[in-house]
């Protein structure tokens, strides 16, 4: 029994961190058929490696949560997928999402791909124990496990997520809602997963809270090596917890690079205007503009770049034609979706900062550090491990 | 407000009770007699080209009974509908907005209403009633009302404890608006649906009170001359015994068809409310126009490659 | 009940002694609740004693998390509840309770804009209403009053504006819409509840600009509730920290963020996300606020204070002076002892704690 996560893994496992585990290519998302269809999602690129986090930021209506529903095949009517490509490439092998029938979805969708969502927490059954709504998820996913190891492997996710086991006997109505929201963390992790997509998982509680729940997400991360798709519209935050940070606007994803070069060194005006959107903790107080104008409305998206109107540089291309998703030279893997960032162009001095050195070393660090970790944690403990590497 | 036409229940309920309310128009002017006691015939004659829905055990013309008793069926279901949903808007929403004891005392008001039963407390009145009164429409209407405000007073009252809450109605105390304001101004508009589809199964409770006060003869069952009276006669002939099935069939299926019409009205106001009841999502028509079979798509997101086949689906942002 | 004159306990910016626009004074707010089964009366203890003044020509911002009563705060200063103890002064005299002639000087933006204006009207009736009510506007002068207002929330063109419907404006623009209604009044103060929370990222700061432009050119004495201190930094002159139901701390805006001394704002800043943190940073005290039902005895942030002394589940700590303008309702501050740092150092949480109660107790 004890059945530590890591301990499930095969030993001579064949997935690397680093190694690409989800991609996604040239994603249309429309809602609706008709001529009048709605684009949620435009021609998304991204690419998820073992290990790593990788936020997706966006404004109400920029299609971020519609974007991991679709990967997810659980966007509901009139929802329909269009266009493009998402590979899983598993450990037990590689999968067409968008090919792939109901049956292998649903095995998929909680043992490999787990999501979380933002009203999660209410999604607990209220007339069942926490305790056995985590045993019935092994219980229906893992029938090898008999009732005692189905309790034990229970108490076990309720540890990784810092709740002692006591409460598993608890109701839903008797944990605060941060509680909720790590037992529906601790659900999500019972399989196993490859991949966690979670939409705003934390947008709802309060900020030491959030801070606390997403402190044992990267440790956890580091310990089970698990993927983080994070969706939030809180880009300040991202940029301290991702690792490469995806921009989307009106559907289309406009900015994708490491966090780091992305804080330091923005590509996309609208990002640049993002990050000029949060007033500092630190320093002296200078006033700050923000981004004119509101984001646009799907159903009536500018011309050309759907940013134009609200961007200081927009130039007549940019009325006339959108631009695509370009590899930008760079230390990282980055690209924008920016003319001013195609040859013929001169970016302004705010979209053209020098990246900082060390851009695209942090996950490496942190990959490293992740595998010592891994090599001295103490399977029998899964408890103090989950308490030693919360940092 | 032509969106509103687009769907199927509207428009046929709109249409029948249009229809209805035609006839309570004209009812009186085009029916073969004026008279709907006037011996025109043998008696139990059949439906003919002659009289149209057949005659009565004492050679009465069905149809004129039929045409002439639509005006007061309709019209003292619509004046008690008026009258209770008054009734159930003041009492309820005050009740809603104002909260404390007299909340307590207009809540046990309507729970003592609906507990009662209708029928017997309404012979009761009636038999207090003076001689002339009991042929008085509006007396009538207003009686009935007595028996049908308590439901929409209740559920007034619960919307409104819950608009009573909400920030517009703050905003406008801070703006420094007095409450009887706020409550006609600010809260009722935000009603309307609730009233209506209240209204509308008000007059429904209504019709079908009248109609039956009318058939156990606990009213006058010839003045004013309605449906009720038509089931109250062709019951006390034992019209169905003999074979005269018109002669109760054909006020009967109005009272259906009046009653349909009523419920599909709520429907539609209800689907008018109510957003999510609209777009259901994609139609069925419009996946298989695009090739995908719907039996697959279930819990699954569809994929369709293709140009997208325009399809008549109506849109909700859903992002 | 408290001294008036212990300044000490009165947080807010006080810029020459000035008489304060408006001035809570102990305000106690105590909720009921119906007990359950048992019918025991259970008091739910949403403000506590809170002591607050605005200035003319500042803002004066409340942080804090869900439940630490600063809603309920301002809408006591804004008399849409009646306090429970204490006093509401306006320009230095008891207000009265509540009443147009109140809601003529105090205004109060609500923190949902798409819940604040009623879908059934339209912005001409939205806006015209205060000013008919307060005889501010009448007859053909309403129109061009309503265009005034727009144009002042920058709502351009006006004319297109007054004809909208509230849902034909984005989540900004509603909520520029509710600032105006609370501008037309011509108040003295305006209580401004959570007035960003609930609207995109970009256009945020459009609207606290527009609060900071109103400070300036108005005079306006500002009240901003927020749970975003870097918000609260970047707006405010002065902020007041509430922690289940107390002001903790309060002092001058900046140096309130880069120093802050009572433990639970020092767990506030910790938490918020900051994108310039190289590390992941340490919380001290992590765990969720108290109910308010039964609030723990003494200072109530005891339970998860990694400070506690045994004093502080016995007695609530008064507002000690910690800074020029700043206090801190904490025993650590009792009477600037300098054994407070050492404490802190010994119990190794963030350097810049020790540097700033060092500071402090230097200066």
């Amino acid at each position: 029994m004890s059945g530590v996560v890591g301990n499930k893994r095969p030993a001579g496992r064949p997935g690397v961190r680093g190694d690409v585990v989800l991609e996604v290519t040239g994603l249309c998302v429309d809602y609706g058929f008709s001529e009048d269809a709605v684009h949620g999602v435009v021609d998304a690129t991204l690419t998820l490696r073992r290990g790593e986090v990788l936020g997706l930021a966006g404004e109400s209506g920029s299609g971020k949560s519609t974007l991991a529903y679709a990967i997810t095949r659980l966007l509901r009517a009139p929802g329909v997928i269009t266009a493009g490509d998402v590979r899983f490439h598993g450990q037990d092998g590689d999968y067409d999402l968008l090919a792939a029938d109901g049956e292998t979805m649903r095995q998929l969708r909680w043992s490999q791909l787990a999501v979380v969502f933002q009203s999660a927490m209410n999604a607990l059954n209220p007339v069942l124990t926490v305790g056995s709504q985590l045993t019935d998820v092994l219980k229906a996913h893992r029938p090898d496990l008999d009732r005692h190891a189905r309790r034990d492997r229970a108490a076990e996710l309720l540890g990784l997520v810092g709740i002692t086991s006591d409460r598993l006997s608890s109701f839903p109505h008797e944990l605060s809602g941060g509680m909720r929201q790590r037992v529906m963390i601790a659900m999500a992790l019972a399989l196993e997963p490859e991949v966690l997509i979670m939409d705003e998982p934390t947008t709802a509680l309060d900020v030491v809270t959030q801070r606390e729940i997403l402190e044992e997400l990267v440790g956890l991360r580091d310990r089970l090596g698990f993927a983080v798709l994070f969706i939030t519209h809180d880009l300040s935050l991202l940029i301290e917890l991702a690792d490469t940070i995806a921009v989307m606007y009106a559907g289309r994803v406009v900015e994708y690079a490491p966090a780091t070069a992305l804080f330091r060194s923005p590509r996309h005006p609208y990002t640049a205007g993002l990050l000029n959107s949060f007033p500092s903790l630190h320093g002296k107080r200078v006033a700050m503009t923000g981004i004119p104008g509101s984001p646009p409305d799907l159903r009536h998206v500018p011309a050309g770049c759907p940013f134009n109107p609200r961007c200081r540089h927009a130039l007549d291309v940019c009325r006339r034609e959108a631009p695509t998703l370009l590899e930008l030279p760079s230390a990282g893997r980055r690209a924008a979706s920016c003319w001013l960032q195609t040859e013929g162009y001169i970016p302004p001095e705010a979209l053209a900062l020098p990246e900082p050195t060390h851009a695209g070393a942090r996950i490496v660090a942190r990959t490293g550090a992740l595998a010592a970790d891994l090599r001295n944690s103490d399977p029998q403990d899964p408890q103090i491990e989950a308490a030693g590497s919360a940092l | 407000m032509l969106r509103v036409l687009k769907s199927p229940k509207i428009a046929l309920g709109l249409g029948l009770f249009l229809f209805f309310t035609l006839i309570a128009i004209i009812g009186p002017s085009i029916a073969p007699y004026s008279d709907p006691l006037k011996l025109v015939g043998t008696p139990w004659q059949h439906p003919s080209g002659k009289f149209l829905l057949g005659t009565t055990q004492q050679g009465q013309d069905v149809y004129s009974q039929l045409l002439i008793g639509t005006r007061p069926t309709l019209v003292i279901s619509l004046i008690s509908g008026v009258i209770a949903t008054v009734l159930s808007v003041v009492i309820g929403v005050s009740a809603g907005f104002f909260g404390g004891i007299g909340d307590n005392l207009l809540s046990m008001l309507a729970n003592v209403f609906l507990v009662l039963p209708a029928l017997p407390f309404l012979i009761v009145i009636n038999s207090y009633l003076p001689a002339g009164g009991k042929s008085n429409s509006t007396l009538l209407a207003v009686i009935i009302s007595l028996t049908g405000w308590a439901w929409g007073a209740r559920v007034l009252r619960a919307q409104t404890l819950s608009m009573r809450k909400r920030d517009f109605v703050d905003a406008a105390r801070i703006s420094g608006e007095r409450s009887w304001r706020i409550i006609i101004f600010e809260v009722v508009p935000n009603l309307v649906p609730v009233i209506a589809s209240s209204f509308v199964f008000t007059v429904l409770y209504a019709m079908g009170t009248y109609v039956a006060l009318a058939f156990i003869g606990a009213i006058d069952p010839n003045a004013p001359w309605s449906w009720g009276s038509m089931l109250f006669w062709a019951q006390s002939n034992t019209a169905a015994q003999v074979g005269g099935w018109y002669w109760f069939a054909a006020p009967g299926i109005c009272v259906a068809l009046l009653g349909t019409s009523l419920v599909l009205l709520n429907f539609g106001i209800d689907e008018f409310i109510n957003p999510r009841l609209r777009a259901a999502g994609l139609s069925r028509k419009g996946l298989k126009a695009a090739g995908v079979r719907s039996s697959n798509t279930l819990g699954l997101t569809p994929v369709v490659r293709k140009t997208p086949v325009p399809a008549a689906t109506i849109l909700e942002e859903t992002v | 009940m408290t001294d008036p004159t212990n300044s000490a306990r009165r947080h807010g910016a006080a810029p020459g002694g000035r008489v304060p626009a408006l001035e809570a004074r102990s305000l106690t707010k105590h909720f009921p609740v119906r007990g359950g089964w048992g019918m025991r009366k259970a008091v739910v203890h949403a403000v506590e004693d809170v002591n607050l003044v605005l200035h003319r020509g500042t803002v004066t911002s409340v942080v804090g998390e869900s439940g630490s009563g600063k809603s309920t705060l301002a809408r006591m200063l804004a008399r849409l509840i009646e306090p429970t103890a204490g006093q509401v002064l306006l320009d230095g005299k008891p207000a009265p309770a509540g009443g147009r002639e109140y809601s003529r000087l105090v205004q109060l933006v609500l923190q949902d804009p798409f819940a604040s204006l009623n879908p059934v009207h339209g912005m001409r009736y939205i806006l015209g209403r205060p000013l008919k009510i307060h005889g501010m506007a009448e007859g053909v002068a309403t129109d061009d009053a309503i265009k005034d207002l727009l144009r002042r929330v920058a709502l351009t063109p006006a004319e297109q504006f007054i004809e909208k419907m509230p849902h034909e404006l984005s989540g900004g623009q509603r909520q520029r819409v509710a600032i105006a209604r609370a501008l037309a009044v011509q108040p003295e103060v305006l209580l401004a509840d959570e007035p960003v929370s609930m609207l995109d990222v970009s256009i945020r700061l459009g609207v606290l600009n527009l609060l900071a432009d109103l400070r300036d050119r108005e005079q306006l004495a500002i009240l901003y509730v927020t749970h975003d201190i870097a918000s609260a930094r970047y707006l405010a002159d002065t902020i007041a920290v509430m922690y289940a139901g107390r002001v903790v701390e309060a002092g001058p805006a900046v140096q309130l963020t880069d120093r802050p001394q009572h433990p639970y704002t020092q767990l506030l800043l910790s938490a918020a996300p900051d994108p310039d943190r190289a590390e992941s940073p340490s919380l001290a005290g992590a765990g969720s606020p108290p109910s308010l039902v039964n609030p723990p005895s003494g200072c109530r942030f005891h339970p998860r204070c990694p400070f506690a002394m045994p004093k502080c589940a016995e007695q609530n700590p008064p507002a000690f002076q910690v800074g020029p303008g700043q206090t801190s309702a904490c025993w650590l501050h009792e009477g600037h002892t300098p054994k407070t740092s050492s404490t802190v150092s010994a119990t190794a949480v963030e350097e810049r704690t020790t540097r700033s109660i060092r500071d402090t107790s230097e200066g």
